[in-house]
């Protein structure tokens, strides 16, 4: 009986998704009395061992480069083996664009419950309670899990990172390779940018910038605090920005430590993106804009007249100026 | 080539959420129901894309539900698609409703089956990958561009921070998103025609949920917002410091 977690990575690197899953796995293991492990398929430049420091025992790996190229099929019938071989009760993926590959076909072939978008530890104290995001986080639902071998994804940014001490057994996995029926003929990555499922704070912006040649202070503020940046959906439509940056309900759904929404009037499909975010700013010029129900802390003012000074005001925090 | 596109229906984006029985149900009363806008914008107006490149391609349109969703499946007809089938059965949890799919098209012979990338409801993102592993079909979720050549497929998938490029030979499942395609309206003589469209009510296999929804909670509201002096924003930055100990 073990709990097993899927180790994410993506050019040779853990992603940070993959810590919060494997505390999260640890937790659960602490909790049902059982031991973590983790599989890692392909290939990575970081030392699998050290994961130990989140709580797991084990890593299984299947070291082979071709695995790199991420084919949820393959991976399904591998992860499938080793859970089967470990005895897994429960296997945590996290709830990102790798997970939602895997997990449900993993459900299927296993005929494990799947609970998607997992936001706190289950209550195991009566049956399998998982609670998870629903209505595109207007609300929560308490989920019950009824199979004997359950599968959990792990909504980015829910869960703390908690590493200690300790060093993992690394296990090698034989596995003889297949062909797999899909091709990974390239990978874009905007380099050096956080990705905003992971950002801790985002700086977003809608139709009140006015313009694509306004982003200017947005992208500042940005990059003075880590930030990942986003936008509206009318912004996107209009290509001021990337599609990939459209928040809400129809857009990407994010939950970090701070939402600065800029020139955002905060309808509903907006809200339903990033209802999560632990602490919202809203700067718009309206007073009356609905976005200011939301919010934990509010600018009534003009943007291109604030944001100048809160770039002032991070930089002299910073010591930068 | 024979394309199956996944409905499903859920309230419109501005219903208001709330929950009767205590907690249990969902509070469906004045509820206005829409096509799940993933559905609806990317998955089926792709498909139709598809089949104005080649018209002999044929759409099916497949939701499990109850008769209450018979004005969405009509309502996707007049978008487009040339008959509906509807598994008569309450969708219990995602494994049951990619279980009644799977089910319909293991003998179908479809090329390309697609999904939203989730409900906006359930928001699960997994009735696409459940019904690609018991098919034994590639899945390729997430996909923000689908292009066709003969049998080759060619797809954009977004990843965090970027995308993939992928090619996959047919059949298979794709779950869709923005991108995929352009939002349409449906137009007269397309709500007319869905008039006609064959809708048919299939009985339900019978199989086994996994999981179920025991009650449901609203999050807690907020405390209520600090404004601060447009002519003082600085103060914003101390407070975030400080006060929220978010920097
Ligand atoms: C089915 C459906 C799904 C949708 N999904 C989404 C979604 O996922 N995400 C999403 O964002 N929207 C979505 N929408 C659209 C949504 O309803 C709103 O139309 C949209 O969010 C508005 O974008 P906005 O706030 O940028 O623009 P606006 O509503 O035009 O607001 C602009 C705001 O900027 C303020 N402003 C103007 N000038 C300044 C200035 N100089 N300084 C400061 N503030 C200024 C104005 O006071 C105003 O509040 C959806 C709509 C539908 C019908
Ligand atoms: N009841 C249903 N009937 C038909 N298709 C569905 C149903 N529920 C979900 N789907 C499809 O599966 C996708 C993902 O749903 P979900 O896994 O619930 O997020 C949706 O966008 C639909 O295309």
């Amino acid at each position: 009986m073990s709990i097993l977690v899927f180790i994410d990575h993506a050019d040779g690197h853990f992603k940070k998704t993959t810590y919060e899953a494997l505390s999260y796995g640890a937790a659960l293991a602490k909790q049902t009395g059982t031991q973590a492990e983790a599989v890692l398929l392909g290939t990575v430049s970081e030392d699998a061992a050290s994961l130990g420091k989140y709580g797991i025992q084990k890593v299984h790996q299947v070291n082979q480069e071709a695995l790199n190229a991420f084919d949820p099929q393959t991976y399904i019938r591998i992860i499938a083996g080793i859970a089967q071989a470990i005895q897994a009760t429960v296997i945590v993926f996290s709830h990102n664009s790798s997970g939602k590959a895997i997990a449900p076909g993993l459900s299927a072939r296993l005929k494990a419950g799947l609970v998607t978008g997992a936001i706190a530890l289950p209550d195991t104290s009566q049956g399998f309670l998982v609670k998870k995001n629903v209505f595109s986080g207007k609300a929560f639902a308490i989920v019950s899990i009824k199979t004997p071998v359950r599968i959990i994804s792990l909504n980015p940014n829910a869960y703390p990172v908690v590493a200690g001490e300790g060093s993992a057994e690394v296990v090698q996995e034989a596995l003889a390779p297949e062909a797999a029926k899909v091709k990974l003929k390239s990978v874009v990555r905007a380099s050096g940018e956080i990705p905003l499922t992971e950002a801790e704070i985002v700086v977003s912006g809608g139709r009140g910038m006015k313009g694509p040649e306004n982003w200017g202070p947005i992208e500042e503020l940005a990059k003075l605090l880590h930030a990942a940046t986003a936008c509206s959906r009318p912004v996107a439509d209009a290509g001021w920005r990337p599609h990939g940056e459209h928040v809400g309900q129809t857009g990407v759904a994010i939950a970090p430590n701070l939402y600065i929404a800029v020139g955002i009037s905060g309808a509903i499909q907006h809200l339903a993106g990033v209802n999560r975010s632990k602490v919202i700013v809203v700067i718009n010029k309206d007073p009356e804009a609905p976005f200011f129900k939301a919010a934990d802390y509010g600018i009534a003012g003009d943007a291109f007249e604030v944001l100048p000074k809160l770039i002032g005001a991070v930089k002299k925090l910073r010591g930068l100026a | 080539m024979k394309i199956l596109v996944c409905i499903s229906k859920t309230p419109d984006t501005t219903a208001k959420i709330a929950f009767t029985d205590n907690n249990r149900k969902f509070a469906a009363d004045g509820v206005q129901w829409i096509i799940n806008p993933y559905d609806e914008w990317y998955a089926l107006v792709r498909a139709i894309e598809l089949k104005e490149k080649d018209p002999s391609a044929v759409i099916h349109l497949i939701t499990v539900g109850t008769a209450d969703a018979d004005p969405i499946i009509r309502k996707a007809l007049a978008l487009g698609g040339d008959e509906a089938l509807r598994v008569n059965a309450d969708g219990q949890d995602s494994f049951f409703i990619a279980s009644q799919i799977a089910a319909v098209a293991k003998d179908g012979g479809y090329d390309l089956i697609f999904t939203g990338k989730e409900t906006i409801d359930y928001n699960g993102s997994s009735v696409g990958g459940m019904i690609a592993a018991l098919l034994d079909l590639p899945y390729i979720s997430l996909a923000a561009k689908f292009d066709l050549a003969g049998n080759s497929a060619t797809i954009v998938r977004e990843v965090e921070g970027g995308e993939e490029t992928e090619e996959v030979s047919l059949p298979l499942v794709v779950s869709c998103q923005k991108g995929m395609a352009e939002q349409r309206i449906p137009n007269m003589k397309g709500i007319m025609g869905a008039r006609t469209k064959p809708l048919k009510v299939l009985d339900p296999q019978p199989v086994e949920a996994l999981t179920e929804i025991v009650s449901f909670e609203l999050p807690p509201t907020k405390k209520g917002v600090k404004m601060i002096p447009a002519e003082n924003a600085e103060e914003l930055i101390r407070l975030l410091h400080e006060e929220a100990k978010l920097m």
